[in-house]
């Protein structure tokens, strides 16, 4: 025991560590500082999150008190709404659609002007973005306008050239009204993505593309040998943003056709507010509870989703980089 | 990050135009600029189709008005009462801004620069924000304001759009901070100066690159912002923001394109002209999300 003691005291630091308390005192103006946005973190962040799983065993209209605790019955409920479904596949259906174009086509146009010699292209790269800052629940409407069928310049043109005989009705026809709103979003925000393959090219050093084409690389082996495994790791980080913006389409789907005509473009955001909030025509009850418990649901499928790719993401930067 | 040239921009280089002459830039330049007018063709239409009457817009393709009339813009900022949703929004954009630079500009300060116990909990809670689409919880956020007494002021929504700050706002600054050199504060403390003037005299006035993209992306977010507006103003329509107050247009007058496309250019143009003098910080911020 002695010997032990003294062993401890002779490896002891010669100044003895403070305790926590003392180190957490010392601290006070970091913990001060980090209050205002940890305070608003956790109300809009965290707070929402628990409140909605309380929310979710709820029957409750958001009008009156009266909460009554249901156990899993909306959660029952919404496992049999096929209009649940129906939104739930939709929201993937836009994910899996709206990502690859993204990100190729954004792809195609970054490599096209990443290129210090080409005096345009920050003039491409503006033009290019301009949608990007634009209000999107203005968009959406404008776009309502472009795409209409009575005088609508789309159709208008299309008549005109005689690709069509008649005007097709994009936003009004359950077969086409989600793929225009898909069209749309991509427009949208073909330019962020755009933006962040630049960003990851720009780490590319360009003495490499010099080497490359003494060594007489042309073009394709360039992009396929050395623009190709250095924009991996970037490429999963940028895969996994454009995944979750692709899950934030409420303003442009609501705008564009409010989920309809038949629910044929409503997509889960949608279905939670007009179960939640109600249409202003359509006299249903809003069901804050029924609506939580679908959003919890949807929340949950997403999250597993985004951890399968995590470790995705994970498998792939362990592989070596091909030569 | 976007490198941004030291020289002066490319376009004020004595003849770029024949420097960057290359026969592929020449086919590059000629495939991509009637994808870009297609691009932007939406915008055109909507600022042509602001000075037509709606005959004009009904009648045909052309771009130019015959004769360009402003009544759309009359109508449009006094009968849709865009003038007050403008307003509106800048309260709501100017005070979010100035909340969340503060906030996030303290946050990643002491992250940035200082150790201390419980410093990894909170940069895990930080990073647990970004997978949390916001559509999902507009619920309780909507209740909470609504329990804080706020749902007939701006404040509610304020608060609300400043609350979802995204994580990359913190690590801009966090990274930012730690870079700087430590003599800047000792000097300031050796005079004296305590931890929140060194914070807000020495640090804060450094980080103005930052504070300027953070700005610009919160701006940005505030003025597009359009769920949570939707839903806390569904009972007070004087406090509707430009996205909201336009989608309720529409729904009132949607026979009156003229007013509708004037409507929407007086709300989209600010931010459009914001983004063309201001690209560089648009541009640094939204590279800065790939680079952390």
């Amino acid at each position: 025991m002695a010997t032990q003691d003294l062993n401890r005291l002779a490896s002891a630091p010669s100044r003895p560590e403070p305790g926590l308390w003392q180190q957490i005192v010392k601290a006070r103006w970091c913990y001060l500082f980090m209050l205002p946005s940890l305070l608003l973190t956790g109300l809009f962040t965290f707070y929402p999150i628990f409140a909605s799983w309380y929310f979710s065993f709820l029957d409750w209209s958001g009008f009156t008190d009266t909460k009554l605790l249901v156990g899993f019955a909306n959660y029952r409920e919404v496992m049999g709404d096929a209009l649940f479904w129906g939104a739930f596949r939709r929201s993937f259906i836009f994910m899996l659609v709206s990502v690859p174009l993204q990100l190729v086509f954004s792809l195609i146009v970054a490599v096209v002007l990443n290129d210090k010699s080409f005096g345009l292209a920050p003039l491409f790269r503006t033009l290019f973005f301009i949608p990007v800052v634009t209000t999107t629940a203005i968009v959406g409407i404008v776009m309502t306008f472009i795409f209409s069928p009575f005088n609508g310049p789309v159709n208008r043109i299309l008549v005109n050239s005689g690709i069509l005989n008649q005007p097709i009705d994009f936003l009004g026809n359950p077969q086409t009204a989600l793929g225009t709103v898909i069209g749309v979003f991509v427009w949208k925000w073909f330019g962020i993505t755009m933006i962040y393959w630049l960003a990851a090219l720009q780490t590319v050093p360009s003495d490499l593309y010099e080497a490359a084409k003494l060594d007489g690389a042309g073009r394709w082996h360039i992009f396929r040998y050395i623009i190709v495994p250095l924009l991996t790791p970037f490429a999963i980080v940028i895969t996994l943003i454009t995944a979750v913006g692709s899950l934030n389409v409420f303003a442009l789907v609501q705008t564009m056709t409010a989920g309809g005509p038949y629910y044929s473009s409503e997509v889960m955001e949608v279905y939670i507010y007009r179960t939640a909030f109600g249409t202003s025509s359509g006299g249903s009850v809003p069901r804050l509870g029924y609506a939580s418990a679908a959003g919890v649901f949807f929340g949950l499928a997403v999250m597993v989703i985004t951890i399968f790719q995590g470790l995705a993401a994970r498998s792939m930067r362990r592989k070596p980089v091909a030569p | 990050m976007i490198q941004e040239p030291k020289q002066p921009p490319v376009w004020l280089k004595p003849r770029w135009w024949i420097t960057g002459n290359r026969p592929r830039h020449i086919i590059t330049t000629l495939i991509l600029l009637p994808i870009c007018f297609v691009w932007i063709y939406p915008f055109l239409w909507m600022v042509s189709a602001a000075f037509k009457t709606n005959a004009e817009i009904f009648a045909g393709l052309n771009l130019l008005p015959e004769n360009p009339a402003f009544g759309n813009f009359a109508r449009a900022w006094t009968e849709a009462r865009i003038g007050r949703y403008f307003f509106n929004t800048l309260v709501i954009t100017v005070s979010s801004c100035v909340i969340v630079v503060v906030s996030t500009a303290m946050l990643g300060y002491v992250l940035g620069r200082y150790k201390f116990p419980g410093k990894r909990l909170v940069i895990a809670l930080m990073v647990a924000t970004v997978f949390l689409p916001q559509g999902y919880t507009i619920i309780p956020v909507f209740e909470l304001i609504s329990a804080m007494g706020l749902s007939n002021s701006l404040l509610g929504i304020i608060l609300g759009t400043s609350g979802g700050s995204p994580i990359i706002f913190i690590l801009l600054f966090t990274g930012y901070f730690s870079r700087l050199p430590h003599e800047l504060e000792e000097a300031a403390i050796i005079d004296g100066a305590g931890f929140f003037r060194v914070f807000w005299q020495v640090m804060l006035p450094l980080s103005k690159p930052i504070i300027a993209t953070v700005a610009i992306m919160q701006t940005l977010h505030a003025w597009n912002d359009f769920l949570l507006p939707l839903v806390l103003t569904l009972a007070s329509p004087g406090l509707r923001t430009l996205a909201v107050g336009i989608y309720a247009f529409r729904g009132e007058f949607f026979v009156d394109w003229g007013g509708m496309a004037a409507a929407a250019t007086i709300s989209i143009t600010p931010i459009i002209i914001l983004f063309l003098f201001m690209q560089r910080y648009f541009v640094e911020g939204i590279a800065g999300a790939v680079k952390q």
